[in-house]
């Protein structure tokens, strides 16, 4: 099952600077996080707390709906859906 | 409220726009506006507010101008650098436009000072720069019912929305919690790519003048990704959630966790301790966390480089029964990896505070700064 992980600039230098993945993994949103930090290491602690749990300051959106609108981590991927990852961002003044 | 000739005349080109007019015309120049923070996006949002005629437009900053603010906050001149931000930016605004009145509050927003000053003005515009204050904001337009025009930029990306627009979603229904302290690095530490806030601001202009004027579709319950490096725009909806109430205003440093950098066991060394320590030949290895593109900049001599998404897979390399100082650029990064190398088992290690800046400006003023 094919599905597009969109990388936000921030995080890019984890990942080799790639702007976009593809990952063929069935499952939950838990379960493709996991396969993606697992190839790239450095994301995990952006995304993943030490307790397993996905970060409370990233969010994540199949296709531009927020999961926590749908079943949170446990949402079910279909082939061809888009996960974005977009972590709370505060510059601006200095 | 009316017009005068003069103000006809500037306003020309908004007057022949149905959707503004001489009504909204009027309306503008009846209307406040508070920009909080004077920095990457006050400067350009002011601007276009001033230019636009909004009649009346605060400014909340406590800091100063400074050189490094140069390659991006468009209201400062070279001249202006050591000179209060908040005069400068109301002098400027006011050569713009002397038809509007600026308010200027030179000091820092806090949970004393929040509410009873947002309830002056109209609509809210946040360019602030840090999570604590982004907080603070938030609850404090939730609490004086505000819409709050938000934009924030990192380094590429920028996230641009308006909060708590007729009851529409607030900040705490996108992120309930901020990022833990020192793992994300602020734009000081982390860069900032300079029009990075010009085309954020300019949005934010945009919203705060259709929120003022009630027209067009207003970004609310939804978040505008921009991509600087790949010019795309995206957007996700943001819903609204009733997890958190906020009654009143915290202790936002706390909230965000800003004390415990400075209370855990990681333990401090200042510049001129470490100055001792290589004047009395202490044996001791001096680590510098920073990334390569940092260090070609400036370095303290006898640094080894190890970048701090390195150093997790370097340390089996380094002997624990050494005594360590690590340093970064400023002390947040190399307060973390202080954390880090004690969770390993290192037990002589400490942190250089203030970093190589605190370095370059008391002991080694040669050094190169940025």
């Amino acid at each position: 099952m094919a599905i597009k992980i969109l990388i936000p600039t921030p995080l890019r230098p984890s990942v080799n600077q790639q702007t976009e993945l593809m990952v063929d993994v069935d499952g939950d949103v838990n379960t493709i996080i996991g396969s993606l930090v697992e190839s790239y290491p450095k994301l995990k602690v952006y995304l993943v707390d030490d307790s397993g749990t996905l970060r409370k300051f990233v969010n994540f959106y199949i296709n531009d709906t927020d999961i926590r609108d749908l079943d949170g981590e446990k949402t079910v991927l279909s082939d061809g859906d888009c996960i974005s990852i977009v972590p709370a961002i505060a510059g601006g003044a200095v | 409220m009316s017009l005068s000739q003069s103000e006809l005349s500037r306003y020309s080109r908004h007057l022949i726009l149905p959707e503004v007019g001489k009504l909204g015309q009027e309306t503008l120049k009846a209307s406040s506006v508070l920009v909080v923070g004077a920095g990457g996006l006050g400067c350009p949002l002011l601007t276009y507010l001033a230019a636009a005629g909004v009649g009346t437009i605060g400014i909340i900053d406590f800091d100063v101008v400074d050189e490094s603010n140069l390659q991006r906050q468009v209201l400062y001149a070279t001249s202006d650098i050591g000179k209060s931000k908040v005069d400068v930016a109301k002098q400027k605004l006011l050569d713009l436009n002397p038809h509007i009145h600026v308010n200027t509050y030179q000091e820092p927003l806090t949970s004393d000072n929040a509410i009873e000053l947002f309830s002056q003005y109209d609509v809210i515009a946040d360019g602030t720069d840090n999570f604590a204050t982004r907080y603070l904001v938030n609850d404090a337009c939730v609490l004086a019912g505000k819409p709050n025009v938000y934009g924030s930029i990192f380094r590429f990306e920028g996230q641009i929305t308006v909060f708590n627009y007729q009851d529409g979603p607030n900040y705490r229904c996108l992120y309930q919690e901020p990022p833990p302290p020192g793992l994300v690095p602020s734009c000081a530490e982390g860069g900032v790519l300079g029009v990075l806030p010009g085309v954020v601001a300019t949005l934010q202009a945009n919203e705060v003048i259709k929120v003022l004027l009630n027209i067009g579709n207003i970004a609310s319950g939804r978040l505008i990704l921009f991509d600087a490096l790949q010019l795309s725009f995206r957007e996700v909806s943001i819903k609204k959630r009733n997890d958190y109430e906020i009654k009143e205003l915290i202790d936002y440093n706390q909230f965000c966790g800003v004390n415990e950098m400075t209370n855990n066991d990681v333990d401090d060394i200042t510049v001129f301790d470490l100055k001792e320590k290589f004047d009395k030949e202490d044996t001791f290895e001096l680590i510098d966390v920073r990334e390569p593109h940092e260090y070609d900049i400036c370095s303290i001599e006898s640094a080894v480089l190890i970048p701090m998404g390195d150093l997790e897979d370097s340390l089996e390399s380094l002997d624990k029964s050494k005594s360590y100082v690590v340093h970064c650029k400023s002390g947040g990064r190399s307060a973390r990896a202080v954390a880090m190398m004690k969770e390993y088992g290192f037990q002589n290690v400490v942190n250089l505070a203030g970093g190589i800046l605190s370095w370059a400006d008391n002991i080694d003023t040669a050094l190169n700064k940025y």
